[in-house]
């Protein structure tokens, strides 16, 4: 950045013409501007319906346990729930956390290589949540029978 | 009962008390030092005087070496916009007695622009985003034979950011401006929003894509330092709002 330095100031040579730096493509902004809202909107139904669903309803907090998730992504309803919030969710974050980064890295290279973690932490992450929801085994085989969810036949 | 008076006025009639006030500046002058330092000047100040005026004071009776820009001084001209006590204000229109002369008053020059000398700023990227989105009037087909007609409830659309003086208060107050020199900027954006609101103007979807962009709007984190800065009263924040939403509009 050449300007912004406030008071301890590097002058520059003088009359060095101002250059704008032209690096949006289309409405990219624009969209993720809406997608922000819009996503926190859902976001706040689908947590909120998450926390109630797993915490409050029945026997609350004490209910988790390996046979509860089993038996919640036994309904595609569920699955459909946690894999949009995963979704909206880190993409939701993962978009806040670059606007943050272009707000605060002024070097071209700090910018690129916080963005390059960022966006590793988010495939890393989606990846390994969209495999867990689609492949999850409801009913391992060799498991003690009480520790399963009661649709299991042993 | 003469004799009561006389004893009880304290200075003549018409004589308005002074008191003496410590203006703390940040000098800078590249030719003697790249680093930049505070002076404390003690200066005899009235009640009615302005920062201006004591600076004034300083330039014109106690060093000479002072620099800071200023026109009118009267809060027209948009030339003397310094950081005051940690804000920024125009020095011709901050009373002294305002920012509590009972502690040194700091004055420093607007930030995010690069300091020429003592409180003057490099001004050019800031008229530099002005000139970008285009502040004229931009129409198509024959020139009207008679004034372009507008109904009152038209002007009334954007008369808030007709105000705009381009003293830089609100861009040098912006923390986004500040990291990030690229920005566009509060008061680019509204003077775009005065024509893009003007309906005798029909540049608007031209300036709309100027300002769409990564540099543009959707920069603004809405932390209304803008608002709070212009020395002209503009709802800035809202104003850059109001363009956000018509790109929204138009997009969709």
């Amino acid at each position: 950045m050449a300007h912004g330095t406030a008071a301890v100031a590097k002058i520059d040579s003088p009359r060095s013409p101002y250059v704008r730096r032209r690096t949006t493509r289309g409405n990219y902004e624009l969209y993720s501007w809406v997608f922000m809202r819009a996503s926190g909107v859902v976001l706040l139904v689908l947590i909120f319906g998450h926390l109630f669903v797993n915490l409050m309803v029945g026997e609350g907090v004490h209910a988790i346990d390996f046979a509860f998730v089993a038996g919640k992504w036994a309904n595609p309803m569920w699955q459909v729930w946690d894999l949009l919030m995963l979704w909206l969710a880190m993409i939701h974050g993962t978009n806040g956390v670059r606007t943050i980064i272009n707000d605060y890295a002024t070097r071209d290279v700090t910018r690129g290589v916080l963005k390059g973690l960022l966006y590793l932490a988010f495939i890393v992450v989606v990846v390994l949540g969209t495999l867990v929801i689609f492949t999850f085994e409801a009913c391992p085989p060799d498991a003690p029978a009480e520790l399963l969810a009661s649709f299991c036949t042993a | 009962m003469t004799a009561t008076l006389e004893a009880d006025a304290p200075a003549p009639a018409g004589e308005i008390p002074s008191f003496t006030v410590t203006m703390r500046v940040r000098r800078f002058n590249p030719e003697v030092s790249e680093e930049a330092t505070w002076e404390d000047f003690t200066v005899e100040a009235h009640g009615t005087d302005r920062v201006l005026d004591a600076l004034h004071k300083i330039k014109w009776d106690m060093d000479g070496s002072l620099t800071f820009r200023r026109s009118c001084a009267h809060g027209i001209c948009g030339s003397d916009a310094m950081r005051i006590n940690g804000r920024n204000r125009l020095a011709c229109k901050t009373l002294l007695k305002d920012v509590n002369p009972d502690k040194p008053i700091t004055v420093e020059p607007i930030k995010g622009l690069p300091v020429v000398k003592d409180l003057v700023v490099d001004m050019e990227p800031f008229f530099a985003s002005y000139r970008e989105i285009m502040p004229f009037l931009i129409t198509t087909g024959n020139e009207p034979s008679k004034e372009r007609y507008q109904s009152p409830e038209d002007r009334a659309r954007f008369d808030d950011t007709t105000k705009c003086i381009l003293c830089a208060a609100c861009t040098s107050s912006c923390p986004v401006f500040w990291t990030d020199g690229q920005y566009f900027g509060p008061a680019a954006i509204v003077n775009a929003h005065r024509f893009i609101f003007d309906s005798r103007d029909e540049g608007g979807s031209q300036r709309l894509e100027i300002l769409n962009d990564k540099e543009g709007v959707w920069r603004c984190r809405t932390t209304f330092n803008c608002t709070e800065a212009c020395p002209r009263g503009i709802e800035v924040t809202k104003a850059i709002q109001e363009v956000k939403r018509a790109m929204i509009t138009r997009a969709f």
